[in-house]
């Protein structure tokens, strides 16, 4: 046991940082055509799945903007409700614990674990827990933490990062797969079988067997939390697989850590979530295991539960009041499955657990945008997008995604310091745009230059590949432009007058 | 019970909190009232068997006067040869039964749950919309566990205890208890997207729903099964 610990915390997670910046990441990832077909082939089977089950609710429109409501209710009463749901687990027989940051969680977390005695633990998928790299911390804390979601044991096995929030496994073929089960799953336990075949039944019949011992000795498991009911102090798992069900009930102690916004005010506003996240996430009208409890009950289920309240950034974001919306967020990527960009690059060019549209708004607010300058990396993450709009119409709960990019990057701009904002190549563009655009003479101005130049330029209507240095040259690289027109409207119009052909 | 550091860690992130809404409070956004859609004028438990069926569970009808033979016949038909049952099951449903039966007083093992052939449970609600079953340890349902590990379930749903939707089986639920809503066996589409049925929980869901005699389709004739995956928007 000591030495599959060990081989994991020695040969564990590659981390997202070091990741360059996204321009950069999104090239290295572009060249990789496996990761593209997959992904392709993933977003657009699941586009369309979701699109035919959310036609079928005919009060969809009603449910996102409920939705929405909710969550901003909660975020405007967040003090109140936290404290409303403390108390309710702690009368039913739960502890409640408090984490400023990852450092302090992931103490809180070994510190229950060790006290056990417990020198492994049962993991069942949770974005908050990859947030604080929880694993790596047990680790080194002695404690090794088995992911039981299929697609994290992939990841978790092939010492991979994920690349989907809900799929975190879709850049891996399944003739990569069985290769990982070969080769890892000894050294984590049960072998997997020497003759295993790349048919998906038997890879995940060797993940059943493989994981089944460890959830029948498993003594502490670890999991994140889709919603917590602060008028009840229930806390509500949604999952596929049953692994979730199994952590949850079999396992003498439970550990839940949880973001702070991820709250619900009232058992009633289940309703409208329950049918927004599975359509959202996995295209279906219902998962198929859902779990619900509340605190301890005597003889079902772990006689210690644990709920460790994580801020990590989440305060930061709070105040700021056009990002604070991206707090509204379920987890269910639909936003990551409609993104022309993440559908050709995937999640890893984006550097945190959290990819995608709402990754990039919401990892730099987490990583604290609203107090200080962040890195070059984080930085690029708002400029991940072609502001398309996709995403905002797709989310359950109506977050701007656009409107917040556009905010950040003003963000990313202001944190630059004035050297950067008056001596870049950008404002040296930006400055006589903004005189051309000043006016109504000097526009008209340019326009017929612009015409000018073009007859000379252009080959038959188009302008391409027109050579220039810096970023222009970089935006003509990808582009061709079509030749001015010959006359602007406005001059045709004052020529023609309102006696004008008709229109 | 808090330790000192997370007393302070507790009022640290309460009073930031604080401080990130009060500069810039969030407007009170009028309470949306979020009103449940009537439900449609639709047989629900047609709808309820079709959606469940849709998941891939095996759905019979059967009458109320002939369950218990219901019940052994189908069993029969399984490699079940030592079944969990429950607390409180009814003892009048399984007086046909030719199975080891396994009760839970004192509790199973994790062990003997998982060399279990299967498990017979009542529900405590089921939902039309969605194809979902909720147990919630209540009588006939026993703890979570006993549902779970053994690789068959065979669940008895009441027609009285079909509701149209979600909304409508939150306000009867318990939110106390230990719940599991159960729609369809266990899945998962991980592996290049190919859906793989039966991955930790039971991999054979099979729900005999109970029905009085003028809940029959129109046709007359009992219909004694929906076969798998044939209606509905279930899963690929």
């Amino acid at each position: 046991m000591s030495e599959s610990i060990g081989h994991f915390a020695r040969s564990s997670s590659p981390s997202f940082s070091g990741t360059p910046p996204f321009p950069d990441a999104a090239r290295i990832a572009l060249a990789d055509e496996q990761l593209r077909t997959n992904l392709r082939r993933a977003t657009h089977t699941i586009r369309d799945k979701r699109a035919r089950v959310v036609a079928e609710a005919t009060d969809w429109e009603e449910l996102r903007v409920a939705g929405a409501a909710i969550k901003d209710e909660v975020l405007a009463r967040l003090p109140e409700l936290l404290v409303e749901l403390e108390s309710n687990v702690t009368a039913a027989g739960g502890i409640v614990h408090w984490a400023r940051d990852a450092h302090e969680a992931n103490a809180i977390v070994s510190g229950i674990v060790k006290a056990t005695g417990a020198t492994e633990v049962v993991k069942v998928k949770s974005m908050a827990t990859q947030e604080i790299e929880l694993n790596e911390a047990l680790a080194r804390a002695g404690v090794a933490a088995w992911e039981t979601d299929l697609a994290e044991l992939i990841v978790q096995l092939g010492h991979d990062l994920p690349s989907h929030i809900l799929v975190p496994a879709i850049h891996r073929n399944r003739t990569e797969i069985r290769d990982i089960f070969r080769r890892e799953m000894a050294a984590a336990g049960r072998p997997a079988p020497a003759d295993l075949t790349d048919d998906p039944v038997a890879l995940a019949e060797a993940a059943r067997l493989h994981l089944r011992e460890k959830f029948l000795r498993a003594r502490v498991a670890i999991s994140g939390a889709n919603f917590a009911i602060a008028e009840t102090g229930t806390v509500c798992v949604v999952e596929s697989e049953g692994n979730g069900r199994m952590c949850l009930t079999l396992p003498e102690t439970l550990i839940t850590v949880m973001g702070i916004e991820k709250l619900l005010p009232r058992w009633r506003d289940l309703g409208v979530f329950l049918q927004l996240l599975p359509r959202s996430s996995t295209a279906e009208r219902m998962n198929p295991y859902t779990s619900m409890w509340t605190g301890v009950t005597p003889g079902d289920g772990p006689r210690e539960f644990r709920l460790v309240l994580l801020d990590n950034g989440r305060t930061d974001t709070l105040s700021d009041p056009v990002g604070r919306q991206a707090l509204r967020c379920i987890k269910c990527s639909a936003c990551l499955n409609v993104c022309p960009v993440y559908e050709r690059v995937g999640g890893r060019a984006y550097g945190s657990p959290y990819p995608g549209p709402i990754g990039a708004i919401l990892t730099p607010q987490l990583r604290g945008i609203a107090r200080h300058p962040v890195d070059e990396q984080t930085a690029s993450l708002p400029y991940a997008s072609s502001l398309c709009g996709a995403c905002f119409e797709v989310c359950p709960v109506r977050i701007d995604i656009p409107e917040v990019l556009v905010h950040l990057r003003a963000e990313v701009v202001r944190q630059h310091g004035w050297r950067a904002r008056t001596l870049s190549q950008e404002a040296a563009l930006m400055r006589p745009l903004a005189i051309v655009l000043s006016g109504p003479r000097q526009l008209g101005m340019i326009e017929r230059l612009a015409a000018i130049c073009g007859r000379v330029v252009a080959r038959r209507g188009w302008i391409r590949r027109l050579q220039l240095p810096g970023l222009l040259g970089a935006w003509f690289r990808r582009r061709d432009l079509r030749e001015p027109a010959r006359q602007s409207f406005r001059r045709w119009w004052r020529r023609t007058g309102s006696r004008g052909a008709d229109l | 019970m808090s330790t000192p550091t997370s007393r302070d860690a507790r009022s640290v992130v309460l009073e930031r909190i604080r401080a990130a809404l009060g500069v810039r409070p969030i407007e009170a956004a009028i309470p949306v009232e979020y009103r449940v859609p009537v439900a449609p004028d639709v047989d629900l438990i047609t709808r309820f068997a079709d959606r469940l069926a849709g998941y891939h569970a095996i759905v019979h009808r059967v009458p109320r006067a002939t369950m218990t033979e219901a019940i052994a016949d189908v069993l029969a038909k399984r490699p079940v040869r030592r079944l969990v049952v429950p607390d409180g099951l009814p003892e009048a449903w399984l007086t046909r039964l030719e199975v080891e039966r396994l009760t839970d007083v004192p509790q199973l093992g994790h062990g003997e749950l998982d060399r279990a052939d299967g498990v017979i449970t009542a529900c405590s609600i089921a939902i039309a919309e969605t194809g979902t079953i909720v147990m919630g340890g209540g009588p006939g349902q026993g703890r979570r566990a006993l549902s779970l590990l053994p690789d068959y379930h065979l669940c008895v749903v009441d027609a009285d205890q079909i509701v149209a939707n979600v909304p409508e089986a939150l306000a009867r639920i318990d939110a106390l208890r230990p719940l599991t809503w159960i729609s369809g066996p266990s899945a998962t589409s991980d592996i290049e997207l190919s859906r793989v049925e039966g991955v930790h929980g039971p991999r054979t869901l099979e729900v005999l729903i109970v029905v009085d005699w003028q809940h029959w389709p129109v046709s007359g004739v009992p219909e004694a099964s929906i076969a798998p995956g044939s209606r509905g928007t279930g899963r690929t």
